[in-house]
């Protein structure tokens, strides 16, 4: 017999009418723990996207949300590609670059992948050089894109992945992201057989975490035509000078193109500072409940655990317990509980982000173990503060009284 | 051993002034083994639960060994009385969901005697009782004759000189009741001062002197004269229940 035997004992006995308290309590710590791994994984691979995207301005159909952009979904209605057209031949100033792309999902060897059609900047510069104007003549410096004298020219590698813009693709050349190169099983030098179509790996990308690692790229002008899409794309990334985008380069692209919907990237990290902030609202909201919620059904039961025992409580005191002894042996109870609640609410919490964390943030999610104790330690502080009372008042007993009774 | 002076507790009840206990002064020698008789109501289990460090007097002192047991500290109090003091209960008292054989680990357990120490004591003392066959018992798995015997047993635990018995055979049949005041003569012959309340004449008979009380007066206060040759007989009879 030790003091653990017996609250355990007891705890078992009785463990219908501890349901309530313990799962509140558990069911906050699950919620807070889910929210928290969620938003910590979604808010990284938001920031991971802006940081490979190297575009600042995204120019997408009307009914597109940002959302889709990322998760390339096509279900959002097309753009023209003449658009970037309209762009090239406007008098707007600092658009450093612009990268039109179609994505389109497509079936090759079995698995699904997404193939992605894109620009190689020289077609740019020749449609700029054959129409007698274009961005591309005018001076650079303020975006990415800068050419360093004295530098090997970047591979396309990087280029396409830092940049955007790859200076030549030909017809017949795909690039193979990452994550699809490994589940293809395909390599640089390899043929790949598209809709139809015999290709050229040219290059596997490096891995970037972001959606281009499960993606083909091709040439724009390839993917409308083996898919009969006609000369249509779902997005124009822009690499768009700071001081410009500053200076209304939304509006003028808005009103040149009044069909398109212009987002910039420090409208995306608003809308994404704005979730978080929601979100941490959120769960500060639920900490707050489960503290009311829990801790009042966990003070309730207590109360009722120590009116029920009462003669067990005078009988312990008879037989030598001091109060001291009864005291510890509540808030013993109340310790186990809040461990058992913590431990669950984690495990419970984390097994609910790992699964819906995809489904809801399309962001793959991973446990936290740091939230472990954070769990533990709300949920014990909460039963031990809301047992104090009741454990006090059973200390407090007069052992007398409680064996007089019938 | 246990001496009782000028005692007076007095209970406020809906601002009425109910007295348990009047003017009570007892001496309780070493080996003593006394009855407590009298109507419900008249104030024995106050007395009894004063005596044991249970509740506090209103009025006078209760000293065990000396020492007056209201002027120590609440903690004190409950240590002496896990030392010194083991009680029966009327309705047992037996924690319920634990097993026989802890519940008579409760007291040493309370006395921090290592678990093994406890094991092997319960062991012994359910074996006294003849429930070495019941250990891992719950209270709800026992006759209530064999509750008692547990809560016997555990009232020994911690080998205490002093034993107070709040109506131990209220709740039982006469056979086992014979069994349980034969139990207390026994521990009482090995030494121990018993305290017994009880409603049964009979069973009082067996102890060596009987108090009443009527309205929390000790009402008398006289050695057992075993005046008759019924009571001397009925006295035989119970000390050959203990036996059989
Ligand atoms: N906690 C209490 N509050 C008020 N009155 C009490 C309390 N306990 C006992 N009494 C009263 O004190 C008297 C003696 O009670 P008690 O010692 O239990 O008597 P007995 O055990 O002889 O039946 C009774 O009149 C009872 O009603
Ligand atoms: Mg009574």
């Amino acid at each position: 017999m030790r003091l653990r035997t017996l609250v355990w004992r007891e705890i078992f006995e009785r463990k219908n009418q501890l349901t309530t308290g313990f799962l509140a309590i558990l069911l906050g710590i699950t919620v807070i723990v889910s929210i928290k791994n969620i938003t910590f994984y979604s808010e990284k691979a938001v920031m991971r996207e802006l940081d490979a995207l190297g575009a600042n301005v995204l120019i997408l159909p009307k009914s597109a949300s940002v959302q889709d952009y990322y998760t390339a979904d096509f279900n959002a209605e097309e753009i023209p590609e003449e658009y970037v057209m309209r762009l090239v031949m406007s008098d707007i100033q600092g658009l450093d670059n612009l990268s039109p792309k179609l994505s389109l999902p497509v079936k090759v060897r079995n698995q699904n992948v997404t193939l992605t059609g894109i620009l190689p900047k020289d077609e740019f510069q020749a449609k700029a050089a054959w129409a007698g104007a274009g961005i591309f003549s005018r001076p650079q410096g303020c975006g990415v894109v800068v050419d360093i004298p004295g530098e090997a020219p970047p591979s396309p590698r990087e280029t396409l992945v830092r940049n955007r813009v790859i200076e030549t693709l030909a017809s017949n050349e795909v690039l193979v992201g990452a994550d699809a190169a490994t589940s293809l099983g395909t390599k640089e030098g390899d043929k790949l057989n598209l809709l139809g179509e015999k290709f050229d790996v040219i290059a596997v990308l490096p891995q970037t975490g972001t959606v281009d690692d499960s993606r083909i790229f091709a040439h724009l002008h390839t993917v409308q035509e083996l898919t009969g899409k006609g000369s249509v794309i779902n997005a124009i990334e822009v690499v768009g000078c700071c001081s410009e985008i500053s200076g209304g380069l939304v509006q003028k692209i808005n009103r040149l193109l009044p069909d398109a919907k212009v987002v910039t990237i420090t409208q995306i990290v608003n809308t994404q500072i704005r979730m978080n902030q929601m979100m941490s609202r959120l769960s500060l909201a639920f900490l707050l409940i489960i503290i009311l919620v829990g801790g009042a059904s966990i003070a309730n039961y207590m109360y009722a655990n120590v009116f029920e025992r009462r003669r067990e409580i005078g009988t312990l005191m008879a037989l030598g317990a001091g109060s001291s002894l009864v005291l510890r042996i509540f808030m013993f109870k109340a310790l186990l509980l809040g461990l058992a609640a913590g431990i669950g609410g984690y495990i419970v919490g984390t097994v609910l982000a790992l699964t819906l964390g995809p489904r809801l943030a399309g962001v793959p999610v991973l446990p936290m173990p740091e939230l472990v104790v954070w769990a533990i330690g709300i949920s014990v502080a909460l039963t031990l503060a809301a047992s104090y009372l009741p454990a006090r008042r059973a200390a407090r007993l007069d052992p007398f009284t409680t064996l007089q009774e019938v | 051993m246990l001496k009782m002076e000028a005692a007076g507790k007095f209970y406020n009840h809906r601002q009425q002034i109910i007295t348990a206990l009047n003017d009570v002064t007892l001496d309780i020698p070493k080996g003593d083994f006394i009855s407590i008789v009298g109507p419900s109501g008249s104030g024995k289990s106050t007395l009894l639960m004063t005596l044991g460090g249970m509740l506090s007097l209103s009025k006078g002192r209760v000293l065990l060994d000396g020492q007056s047991l209201y002027d120590l500290s609440p903690d004190k109090r409950a240590r002496l009385r896990r030392k010194k003091i083991g009680f029966v209960f009327q309705t047992f008292n037996l924690v319920p969901y634990l097993t026989a054989a802890e519940n008579v680990q409760i007291p040493l357990f309370l006395a921090g005697k290592d678990e093994s120490a406890q094991k092997q004591r319960a062991t012994d003392l359910l074996a006294r009782v003849g429930l070495s066959d019941r250990l891992d018992h719950k209270p709800s798995e026992l006759s209530v004759g064999q509750q008692q015997r547990v809560a016997l047993a555990r009232m020994l635990a911690n080998n205490p000189p002093v034993v107070l018995a709040d109506e131990p055979t209220g709740n039982l049949d006469p056979e086992t009741s014979q069994q349980v005041i034969a139990f207390l003569d026994e521990i009482n012959k090995e030494g121990r001062t018993v305290v017994m309340v009880t409603h049964d004449p009979q069973a009082a008979l067996m102890a060596k002197r009987t108090l009443s009380l009527v309205d929390g007066r000790v009402f008398s206060d006289g050695h057992h004269h075993l005046a008759t040759s019924d009571e001397a007989q009925t006295q035989k009879d119970w000390r050959q229940g203990l036996s059989g």
